[in-house]
């Protein structure tokens, strides 16, 4: 019987290493045929490519296993969805379900929240710039506002008065917990006393009332002490403050910051063995809760978690578009998503799945994108066996920060569908087509071409 | 192809370079366009007799070709 074609391959013997043909079958046993038990087919002959898909059940599972690891550990806990990590209605909606308030950094997203029907109470409103007017309408519907800068004092001094009331603002804090890199540039510094001015002058001047502190450490933190290094240092300042100036410190948000099952590039381990459980962060936070609070002071503690919850209910339905050969040797495929698409691959090496069994050698490949630019490259660097046009890659984790950080760039966005519980899939971002982009074009009349004038 | 011919191959698929020391391995097809190349076949005939001798050959098996044969070329080999 004749032999089963294999595409050609050649592979140089390092020496040193182990290289025996065909030794490396790992990365063609990783087959997906489906998501949420639904063929990956049928959603791309449905839906086209590429295409993301986020798994309903993944995403309250995942909340779920985060809201009870803090509850049953500290009995004030609640958590604001991070709009800016994924802020399409649906899956802020699913969260909302679930019992999340929301956390937005933005007055576009303080809007979008409110669209989607989240009162301003249940809204804690962070980041480094919110107008006047986006502040008087915040105060007004009660939202939870963090301070970021002094700049926002002086600021939210005139909405009191304008309002005619006393505010009661969070504030938010940065500080050294022995992480690296240390988020300095948002909130009042801990450390050299800055916080404490800034404390201070709301005092002085009356009409804001410390009721909460905030803060946000980094993201991709794989070091749960830091967290109980945070705490304690803002559960100290806020005893300080009240001590002082006779508030009482409501709340204690200590941001987001947990790691999803991703892999940071440049990090060797998988991150099964790399990445802490969600119960070692809990343990670590709730432990310095009890050891820095007074007996019988149970403040909310709020939790802004981002990507640990959303990341991994994302997946990206690629197809190979081409295939050739570098001059280096190496060989490089064009998928028919990029950087456009998938702003996270910067940071994150994707786990790589193939839609079909592939026989045949791996060899070291390289992704690209789409685009005719240089940077569009999703995968540096991977074993993979040789696949024909047409086959379909399937990336994840990718729900966190992609279709917030995407650009419309040379391509269209692709189709986002929801899988829902019982396997129904629905659209929760259309396809863009050329009249979203001319929509808010304008052409003036003396530039309009007609090219049959001489 | 002059470099071609100086190559030791062996029928595991196991190559040796003698001008550089270098080893290689190549899979079973790429051992059939070597020793066709070393044959002076041109493509097009491996082609044809790549998909005599192989089961499920596709329809671009000139790309297959033409893609093994410039990797050979980024080896120093073709
Ligand atoms: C203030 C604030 N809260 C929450 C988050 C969410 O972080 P993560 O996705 O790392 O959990 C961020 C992200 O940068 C943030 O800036």
């Amino acid at each position: 019987m004749a032999k089963k074609y294999e595409k050609p391959v050649i592979l140089k013997v390092q020496t040193g290493m182990m290289n025996k043909f065909g030794s490396s079958p790992y990365y063609t046993r990783k087959v997906r045929t489906e998501i949420d038990g639904v063929a990956i087919n049928e959603l791309v002959e449905k839906f086209g490519s590429p295409l993301f898909v986020f798994s309903e059940t993944a995403l309250r599972q995942k909340y779920r296993a985060y809201y009870n690891s803090f509850s049953t550990r500290y009995p004030n806990v609640a958590f604001g969805w991070s709009y800016k990590t994924n802020y399409l209605p649906a899956v802020c909606s699913i969260l909302h379900q679930e019992g999340a308030i929301a956390e937005v950094v933005s007055e576009m997203e303080y809007d979008k929240a409110r669209s989607i029907g989240i009162p301003g109470d249940k809204i804690i409103f962070n980041g480094p710039y919110k107008n006047l007017s986006a502040l008087e309408k915040a105060v007004k519907e009660g939202a939870m506002i963090n301070i970021d800068h002094f700049d926002e004092i002086y600021d939210l001094e005139k909405v009191a008065d304008k309002l005619k009331k006393k505010i009661k603002v969070g504030m938010r804090v940065n500080m050294d917990t022995g992480i690296y890199p240390q988020w300095s540039r948002f909130g009042l510094n801990l450390d050299s006393g800055q916080a404490m001015d800034a404390v201070k002058r709301m005092v002085s001047k009356g009409k804001l009332v410390l009721n909460g502190l905030h803060c946000h450490i980094g993201t991709f933190i794989l070091e749960p002490n830091a967290y109980a290094v945070e705490i304690e240092k803002m559960i100290k300042f806020g005893y300080e403050v009240e001590e002082k100036f006779k508030m009482k410190i409501e709340y204690y948000d200590i941001g987001g910051g947990f790691p999803s099952k991703s892999k940071l590039k440049g990090t060797y381990q998988e991150p099964d063995v790399m990445i802490p459980s969600v119960d070692e962060y809990a343990e670590s936070i709730s432990t310095s809760l009890f050891r820095n609070l007074r007996g019988g002071d149970l403040p909310k503690l709020y939790l802004e978690t981002g990507r640990a919850i959303v990341d991994e209910a994302g997946y990206l339905i690629t197809s190979i578009i081409a295939s050739k050969r570098l001059p280096d040797g190496r060989k490089s495929y064009i998928a028919d998503a990029g950087v456009n698409l998938l702003y996270t691959s910067f940071w994150y090496k994707y786990n790589i799945e193939i839609d079909r069994q592939v026989d045949g050698t791996n060899e070291p490949a390289i992704i690209n994108g789409p685009l005719c630019m240089n940077i569009d490259v999703i995968e540096e660097g991977r074993l993979l066996p040789p696949m024909e046009k047409g086959t379909r890659l399937i990336l994840s984790p990718v729900g966190a920060y992609n279709v917030t950080q995407w650009m419309q760039f040379i391509e269209f966005r692709p189709n986002v569908v929801l899988i829902g519980t019982n396997k129904e899939v629905d659209i929760i971002r259309e396809a863009e087509d050329l009249s979203d982009i001319t929509r808010r074009e304008k052409l003036p009349e003396r530039l309009k071409l007609n090219l049959n004038s001489p | 192809m002059n470099r071609l011919s100086k190559l030791a191959v062996n029928s595991e698929g196991f190559i040796f370079d003698p001008t550089t020391g270098d080893s290689y391995t190549v899979n079973p097809t790429g051992l059939f366009i070597i020793n066709s190349l070393r044959d002076g076949k041109e493509i097009d005939q491996i082609a044809e007799e790549l998909s005599k001798e192989f089961e499920d050959t596709p329809e671009e098996i000139s790309k297959d070709i033409s893609e093994f044969v410039s990797h050979l070329y980024t080896y120093n080999l073709y």
